[in-house]
């Protein structure tokens, strides 16, 4: 039974082997195709596929030459106003000449080093922060001194203390890139810890904790983030005693954080559901109590699940630091539109 | 001492700051008190601070005469009519964008998820271009560019006609529509009672497909019921309806259905932003299918339609049920940004109330919470409907 079969004598004995090599084949079709086969093949191999690629050629020309031509052929690079008008196309001189007043909104002129002082600080504070080395507890302290440090320079005054050599400039001034970066930096950085405790609070098991933080999350999903900077804007200066104000830009800015912590609630929840429950269990049954169980072991691994999201989270709350424009207060496009 | 049982040993006393049950109830009872005396302080502080500007909390001024026009409603109303009608307007102004929204964002959307995932390298990288860039710009910015778009199209002389009837200048868009009358009545009836026919023929042919293995296909009876009776309704009446067709006369145009600038900006923004965010769900639903499920199809000479509607479809939807829900409720709220351009929805109207009367209180709880009640009876249908498309688990 273990003769080799490829002999003659064997070929012969049964019939169904073949003797002789056959002539080496053609690769299939589809494997070695030239280029211009491929590509025809891709854009071109069925009737559907064909018009498709017709159809979205057609797009193209009937969009890109008036873009072009609007854009680049017809546009003004240097010049003012009345030239760009003349020339009809975009207007790029525009934006160059509004630069530095969408970095720096309403700011004044003559002090505006102060807030490009205050982009440098807080860039430098960034920088440190992301490496892992410096991470410790003295950072925290380092940015509440920064941040000190810098609503001194924007202001020329600290909760109301006069700083010494600053002119003092209303925070209705401020204004550009500065409003959006804050806002949305210690937004996001803010919301962080307040989400991760309404997360927690929605999943405890004290009926009235979590009673109020599904009304709280739920409140502020179901509405607008108008109406909360509504609220911010007329309404919780009415809370307040009376004599006490809180600054405007500081109530948008307690609505942001407000309104991102309670979708990054959301997003931990999800998190936190994911988490197997023999981590809970086995948390559990080491004896670790409830805040080493939840430090330790589930919310590594519940954060770390939902990075993703919560990038979604943040790039969508940046987005929306562009509402502010409608309760009056400029973030960096408001130049934009004022032209 | 060694015979006796366990269970009957002394036990130490436990604290009750170590006893959990306890400690429960010490910490919510602390919390109750601290939301109570903050809520109450901020109420009180804000009849205090509302009285001193001469304000008084209540509802008195929904029945005023609102002084104000209002550029398109869908129900009558002039300056001299109350603050609560206007109110009304705005309501309906704003479930008139989402309806008409999410209805269009459906469709689109659902057609870019699609073509996201053509074999057509051409399409394919399109239409992702077209999603990174619409999703990753903020919503505001766009309706802006829309606006800035539709405003700098040309009057309505130099219209841009771009089928039977339908004009696009900077006086908004115009559409044929069907010219009311009360003849129209009895095929309304009829394609109600056309849309609750194919309810029950669907049930009854898939119990007799349950019960036979075969029924004759849904497809050719729905389109009979939903189409033919009102057909039938207006024939039998000799055809009462007529198309008004918007005609230019003199400086503008007459007939039609028009929809104002502001109405057709903040519609191609909302749609067109939320329908990026519908295609990357519909496209990451259907990618969820495993490919055994389409080669299984496949195999078992499925045709395409076939494969789509039997087998994939039932098992994206749902994935894709629970994210869609969030971005209709997202489109729902984002209209709320109509105030930027000034179209007249709920919160441009009670923006007008309030400067107007200084019921800032008032007017914002009022949209608040109508908002709320969207949100919160679209999240309950769209969770029964995700309930009854849910696996079935043992």
């Amino acid at each position: 039974m273990n003769a080799p079969i490829s002999t003659p004598t064997t070929a012969r004995a049964l019939s169904f082997v073949r003797g002789e090599t056959l002539p080496q084949m053609p690769p299939p079709d589809d494997v070695r195709l030239s280029l211009s086969r491929r590509v025809a093949r891709t854009y071109f191999g069925t009737p559907a596929n064909a018009a498709i690629t017709i159809g979205c050629i057609l797009v193209l020309v009937w969009l890109l030459p008036p873009l072009l031509n609007w854009a680049l052929l017809k546009a003004t690079w240097t010049g003012n106003a009345t030239t760009c008008r003349e020339a009809g196309g975009a207007c790029w001189s525009f934006i160059r000449e509004k630069f530095l007043f969408s970095v720096f909104g309403l700011y004044p002129f003559e002090l505006r080093w102060r807030p490009g002082l205050v982009l440098a600080l807080f860039a430098g504070m960034v920088a440190i922060s992301v490496q892992q080395r410096f991470w410790s507890g003295k950072l925290i302290y380092a940015w509440i001194a920064a941040l000190a440090v810098m609503w001194g320079l924007m202001g020329g005054q600290v909760l109301g203390i006069p700083v010494p050599g600053l002119d003092p400039v209303p925070t209705r001034l401020w204004g550009g890139w500065l409003v959006t970066i804050f806002l949305a930096v210690f937004g996001a950085a803010l919301a962080y810890p307040i989400g991760i405790v309404l997360a927690l609070g929605r999943r405890s098991q004290r009926p009235f904790v979590r009673l109020v933080c599904v009304c709280w999350i739920e409140f502020i999903r179901g509405v607008p983030l108008i109406s909360l900077l509504f609220i911010a804007t007329f309404i919780v200066p009415l809370f307040m005693p009376t004599g006490v104000e809180l600054d405007r830009l500081i109530r948008a800015q307690i609505a942001f954080i407000m309104f991102a912590a309670a979708y990054m609630a959301e997003v931990f929840r999800g998190g936190l559901q994911a988490i197997p429950k023999g981590q809970y269990e086995g948390a559990d049954s080491i004896g670790l109590n409830y805040s080493q169980k939840m430090r330790l072991i589930v919310l590594p691994q519940a954060l770390k699940i939902t990075i993703p999201a919560q990038v979604n989270t943040f790039i969508g709350m940046f987005k929306d630091t562009t509402l502010v424009l409608i309760i009056g207060i400029f973030d960096f496009f408001t130049p934009s539109l004022k032209g | 001492m060694t015979d006796r049982p366990f269970e009957s040993r002394p036990q130490p006393a436990v604290p009750f700051w170590n006893d959990p049950a306890k400690r429960g109830i010490v910490l919510q009872f602390g919390l109750a008190t601290f939301l109570l005396f903050v809520i109450w302080t901020a109420w009180t502080n804000m009849l205090d601070n509302m009285s001193a500007r001469g304000l008084v909390f209540g509802w008195d001024y929904l029945s005023r005469p609102a002084n104000f026009a209002i550029g398109e409603s869908l129900i009558p109303f002039s300056a001299q009519d109350t603050y609560g009608r206007a109110l009304a307007v705005g309501i309906i102004n704003t479930i008139r964008i989402a309806v008409v929204g999410i209805f269009v964002t459906t469709i689109l959307g659902i057609a870019l998820g699609v073509m996201r995932l053509s074999s057509n390298p051409l399409l394919a990288r399109l239409v992702s271009g077209y999603i990174e860039v619409v999703r990753n710009t903020p919503l505001l910015l766009q309706l802006f560019l829309w606006y800035a778009i539709i405003n700098s199209l040309p009057g309505p002389r130099q219209a841009v006609h771009f089928g039977p009837g339908m004009y696009l200048s900077n006086r908004g868009m115009k559409v044929p529509w069907v010219e009311w009358s009360p003849a129209l009545w009895p095929m309304i009836w009829a394609l109600v009672a056309g849309i609750i026919g194919t309810i029950i023929a669907s049930h009854m042919l898939a119990r007799r497909r349950e019960a036979t293995g075969g029924a004759p296909p849904l497809l050719p009876i729905a389109a009979g019921l939903i189409l033919g009776l009102p057909f039938l309704a207006s024939a039998a009446q000799g055809f009462p309806a007529t198309l008004s067709i918007p005609v230019l006369q003199g400086f503008n145009f007459s007939g039609g259905i028009e929809l104002s600038p502001e109405f057709a900006a903040l519609l191609a923004g909302l749609v067109l932003y939320t329908a990026a965010f519908v295609a990357e769900i519909v496209r990451g639903g259907i990618q969820s299918v495993f490919k055994g499920q389409w080669e299984a199809a496949r195999s078992l000479g499925l045709s395409s339609g076939q494969l789509m509607r039997l087998v994939i479809l039932p098992q994206a939807l749902r994935v894709i049920i629970p994210p869609l829900t969030s971005q209709y409720l997202n489109l729902t709220k984002n209209s709320s940004l109509a105030v930027a351009i000034g179209y007249p929805d709920l919160v441009h109207i009670s923006n007008t109330t309030m400067n107007q009367t200084g019921r800032a209180v008032e007017a914002i709880l009022v949209f608040a919470s109508i908002y709320l009640t969207i949100s919160l009876l679209t999240s309950a249908f769209m969770n029964w409907y995700n309930a009854r498309v849910a696996i079935m688990e043992r």
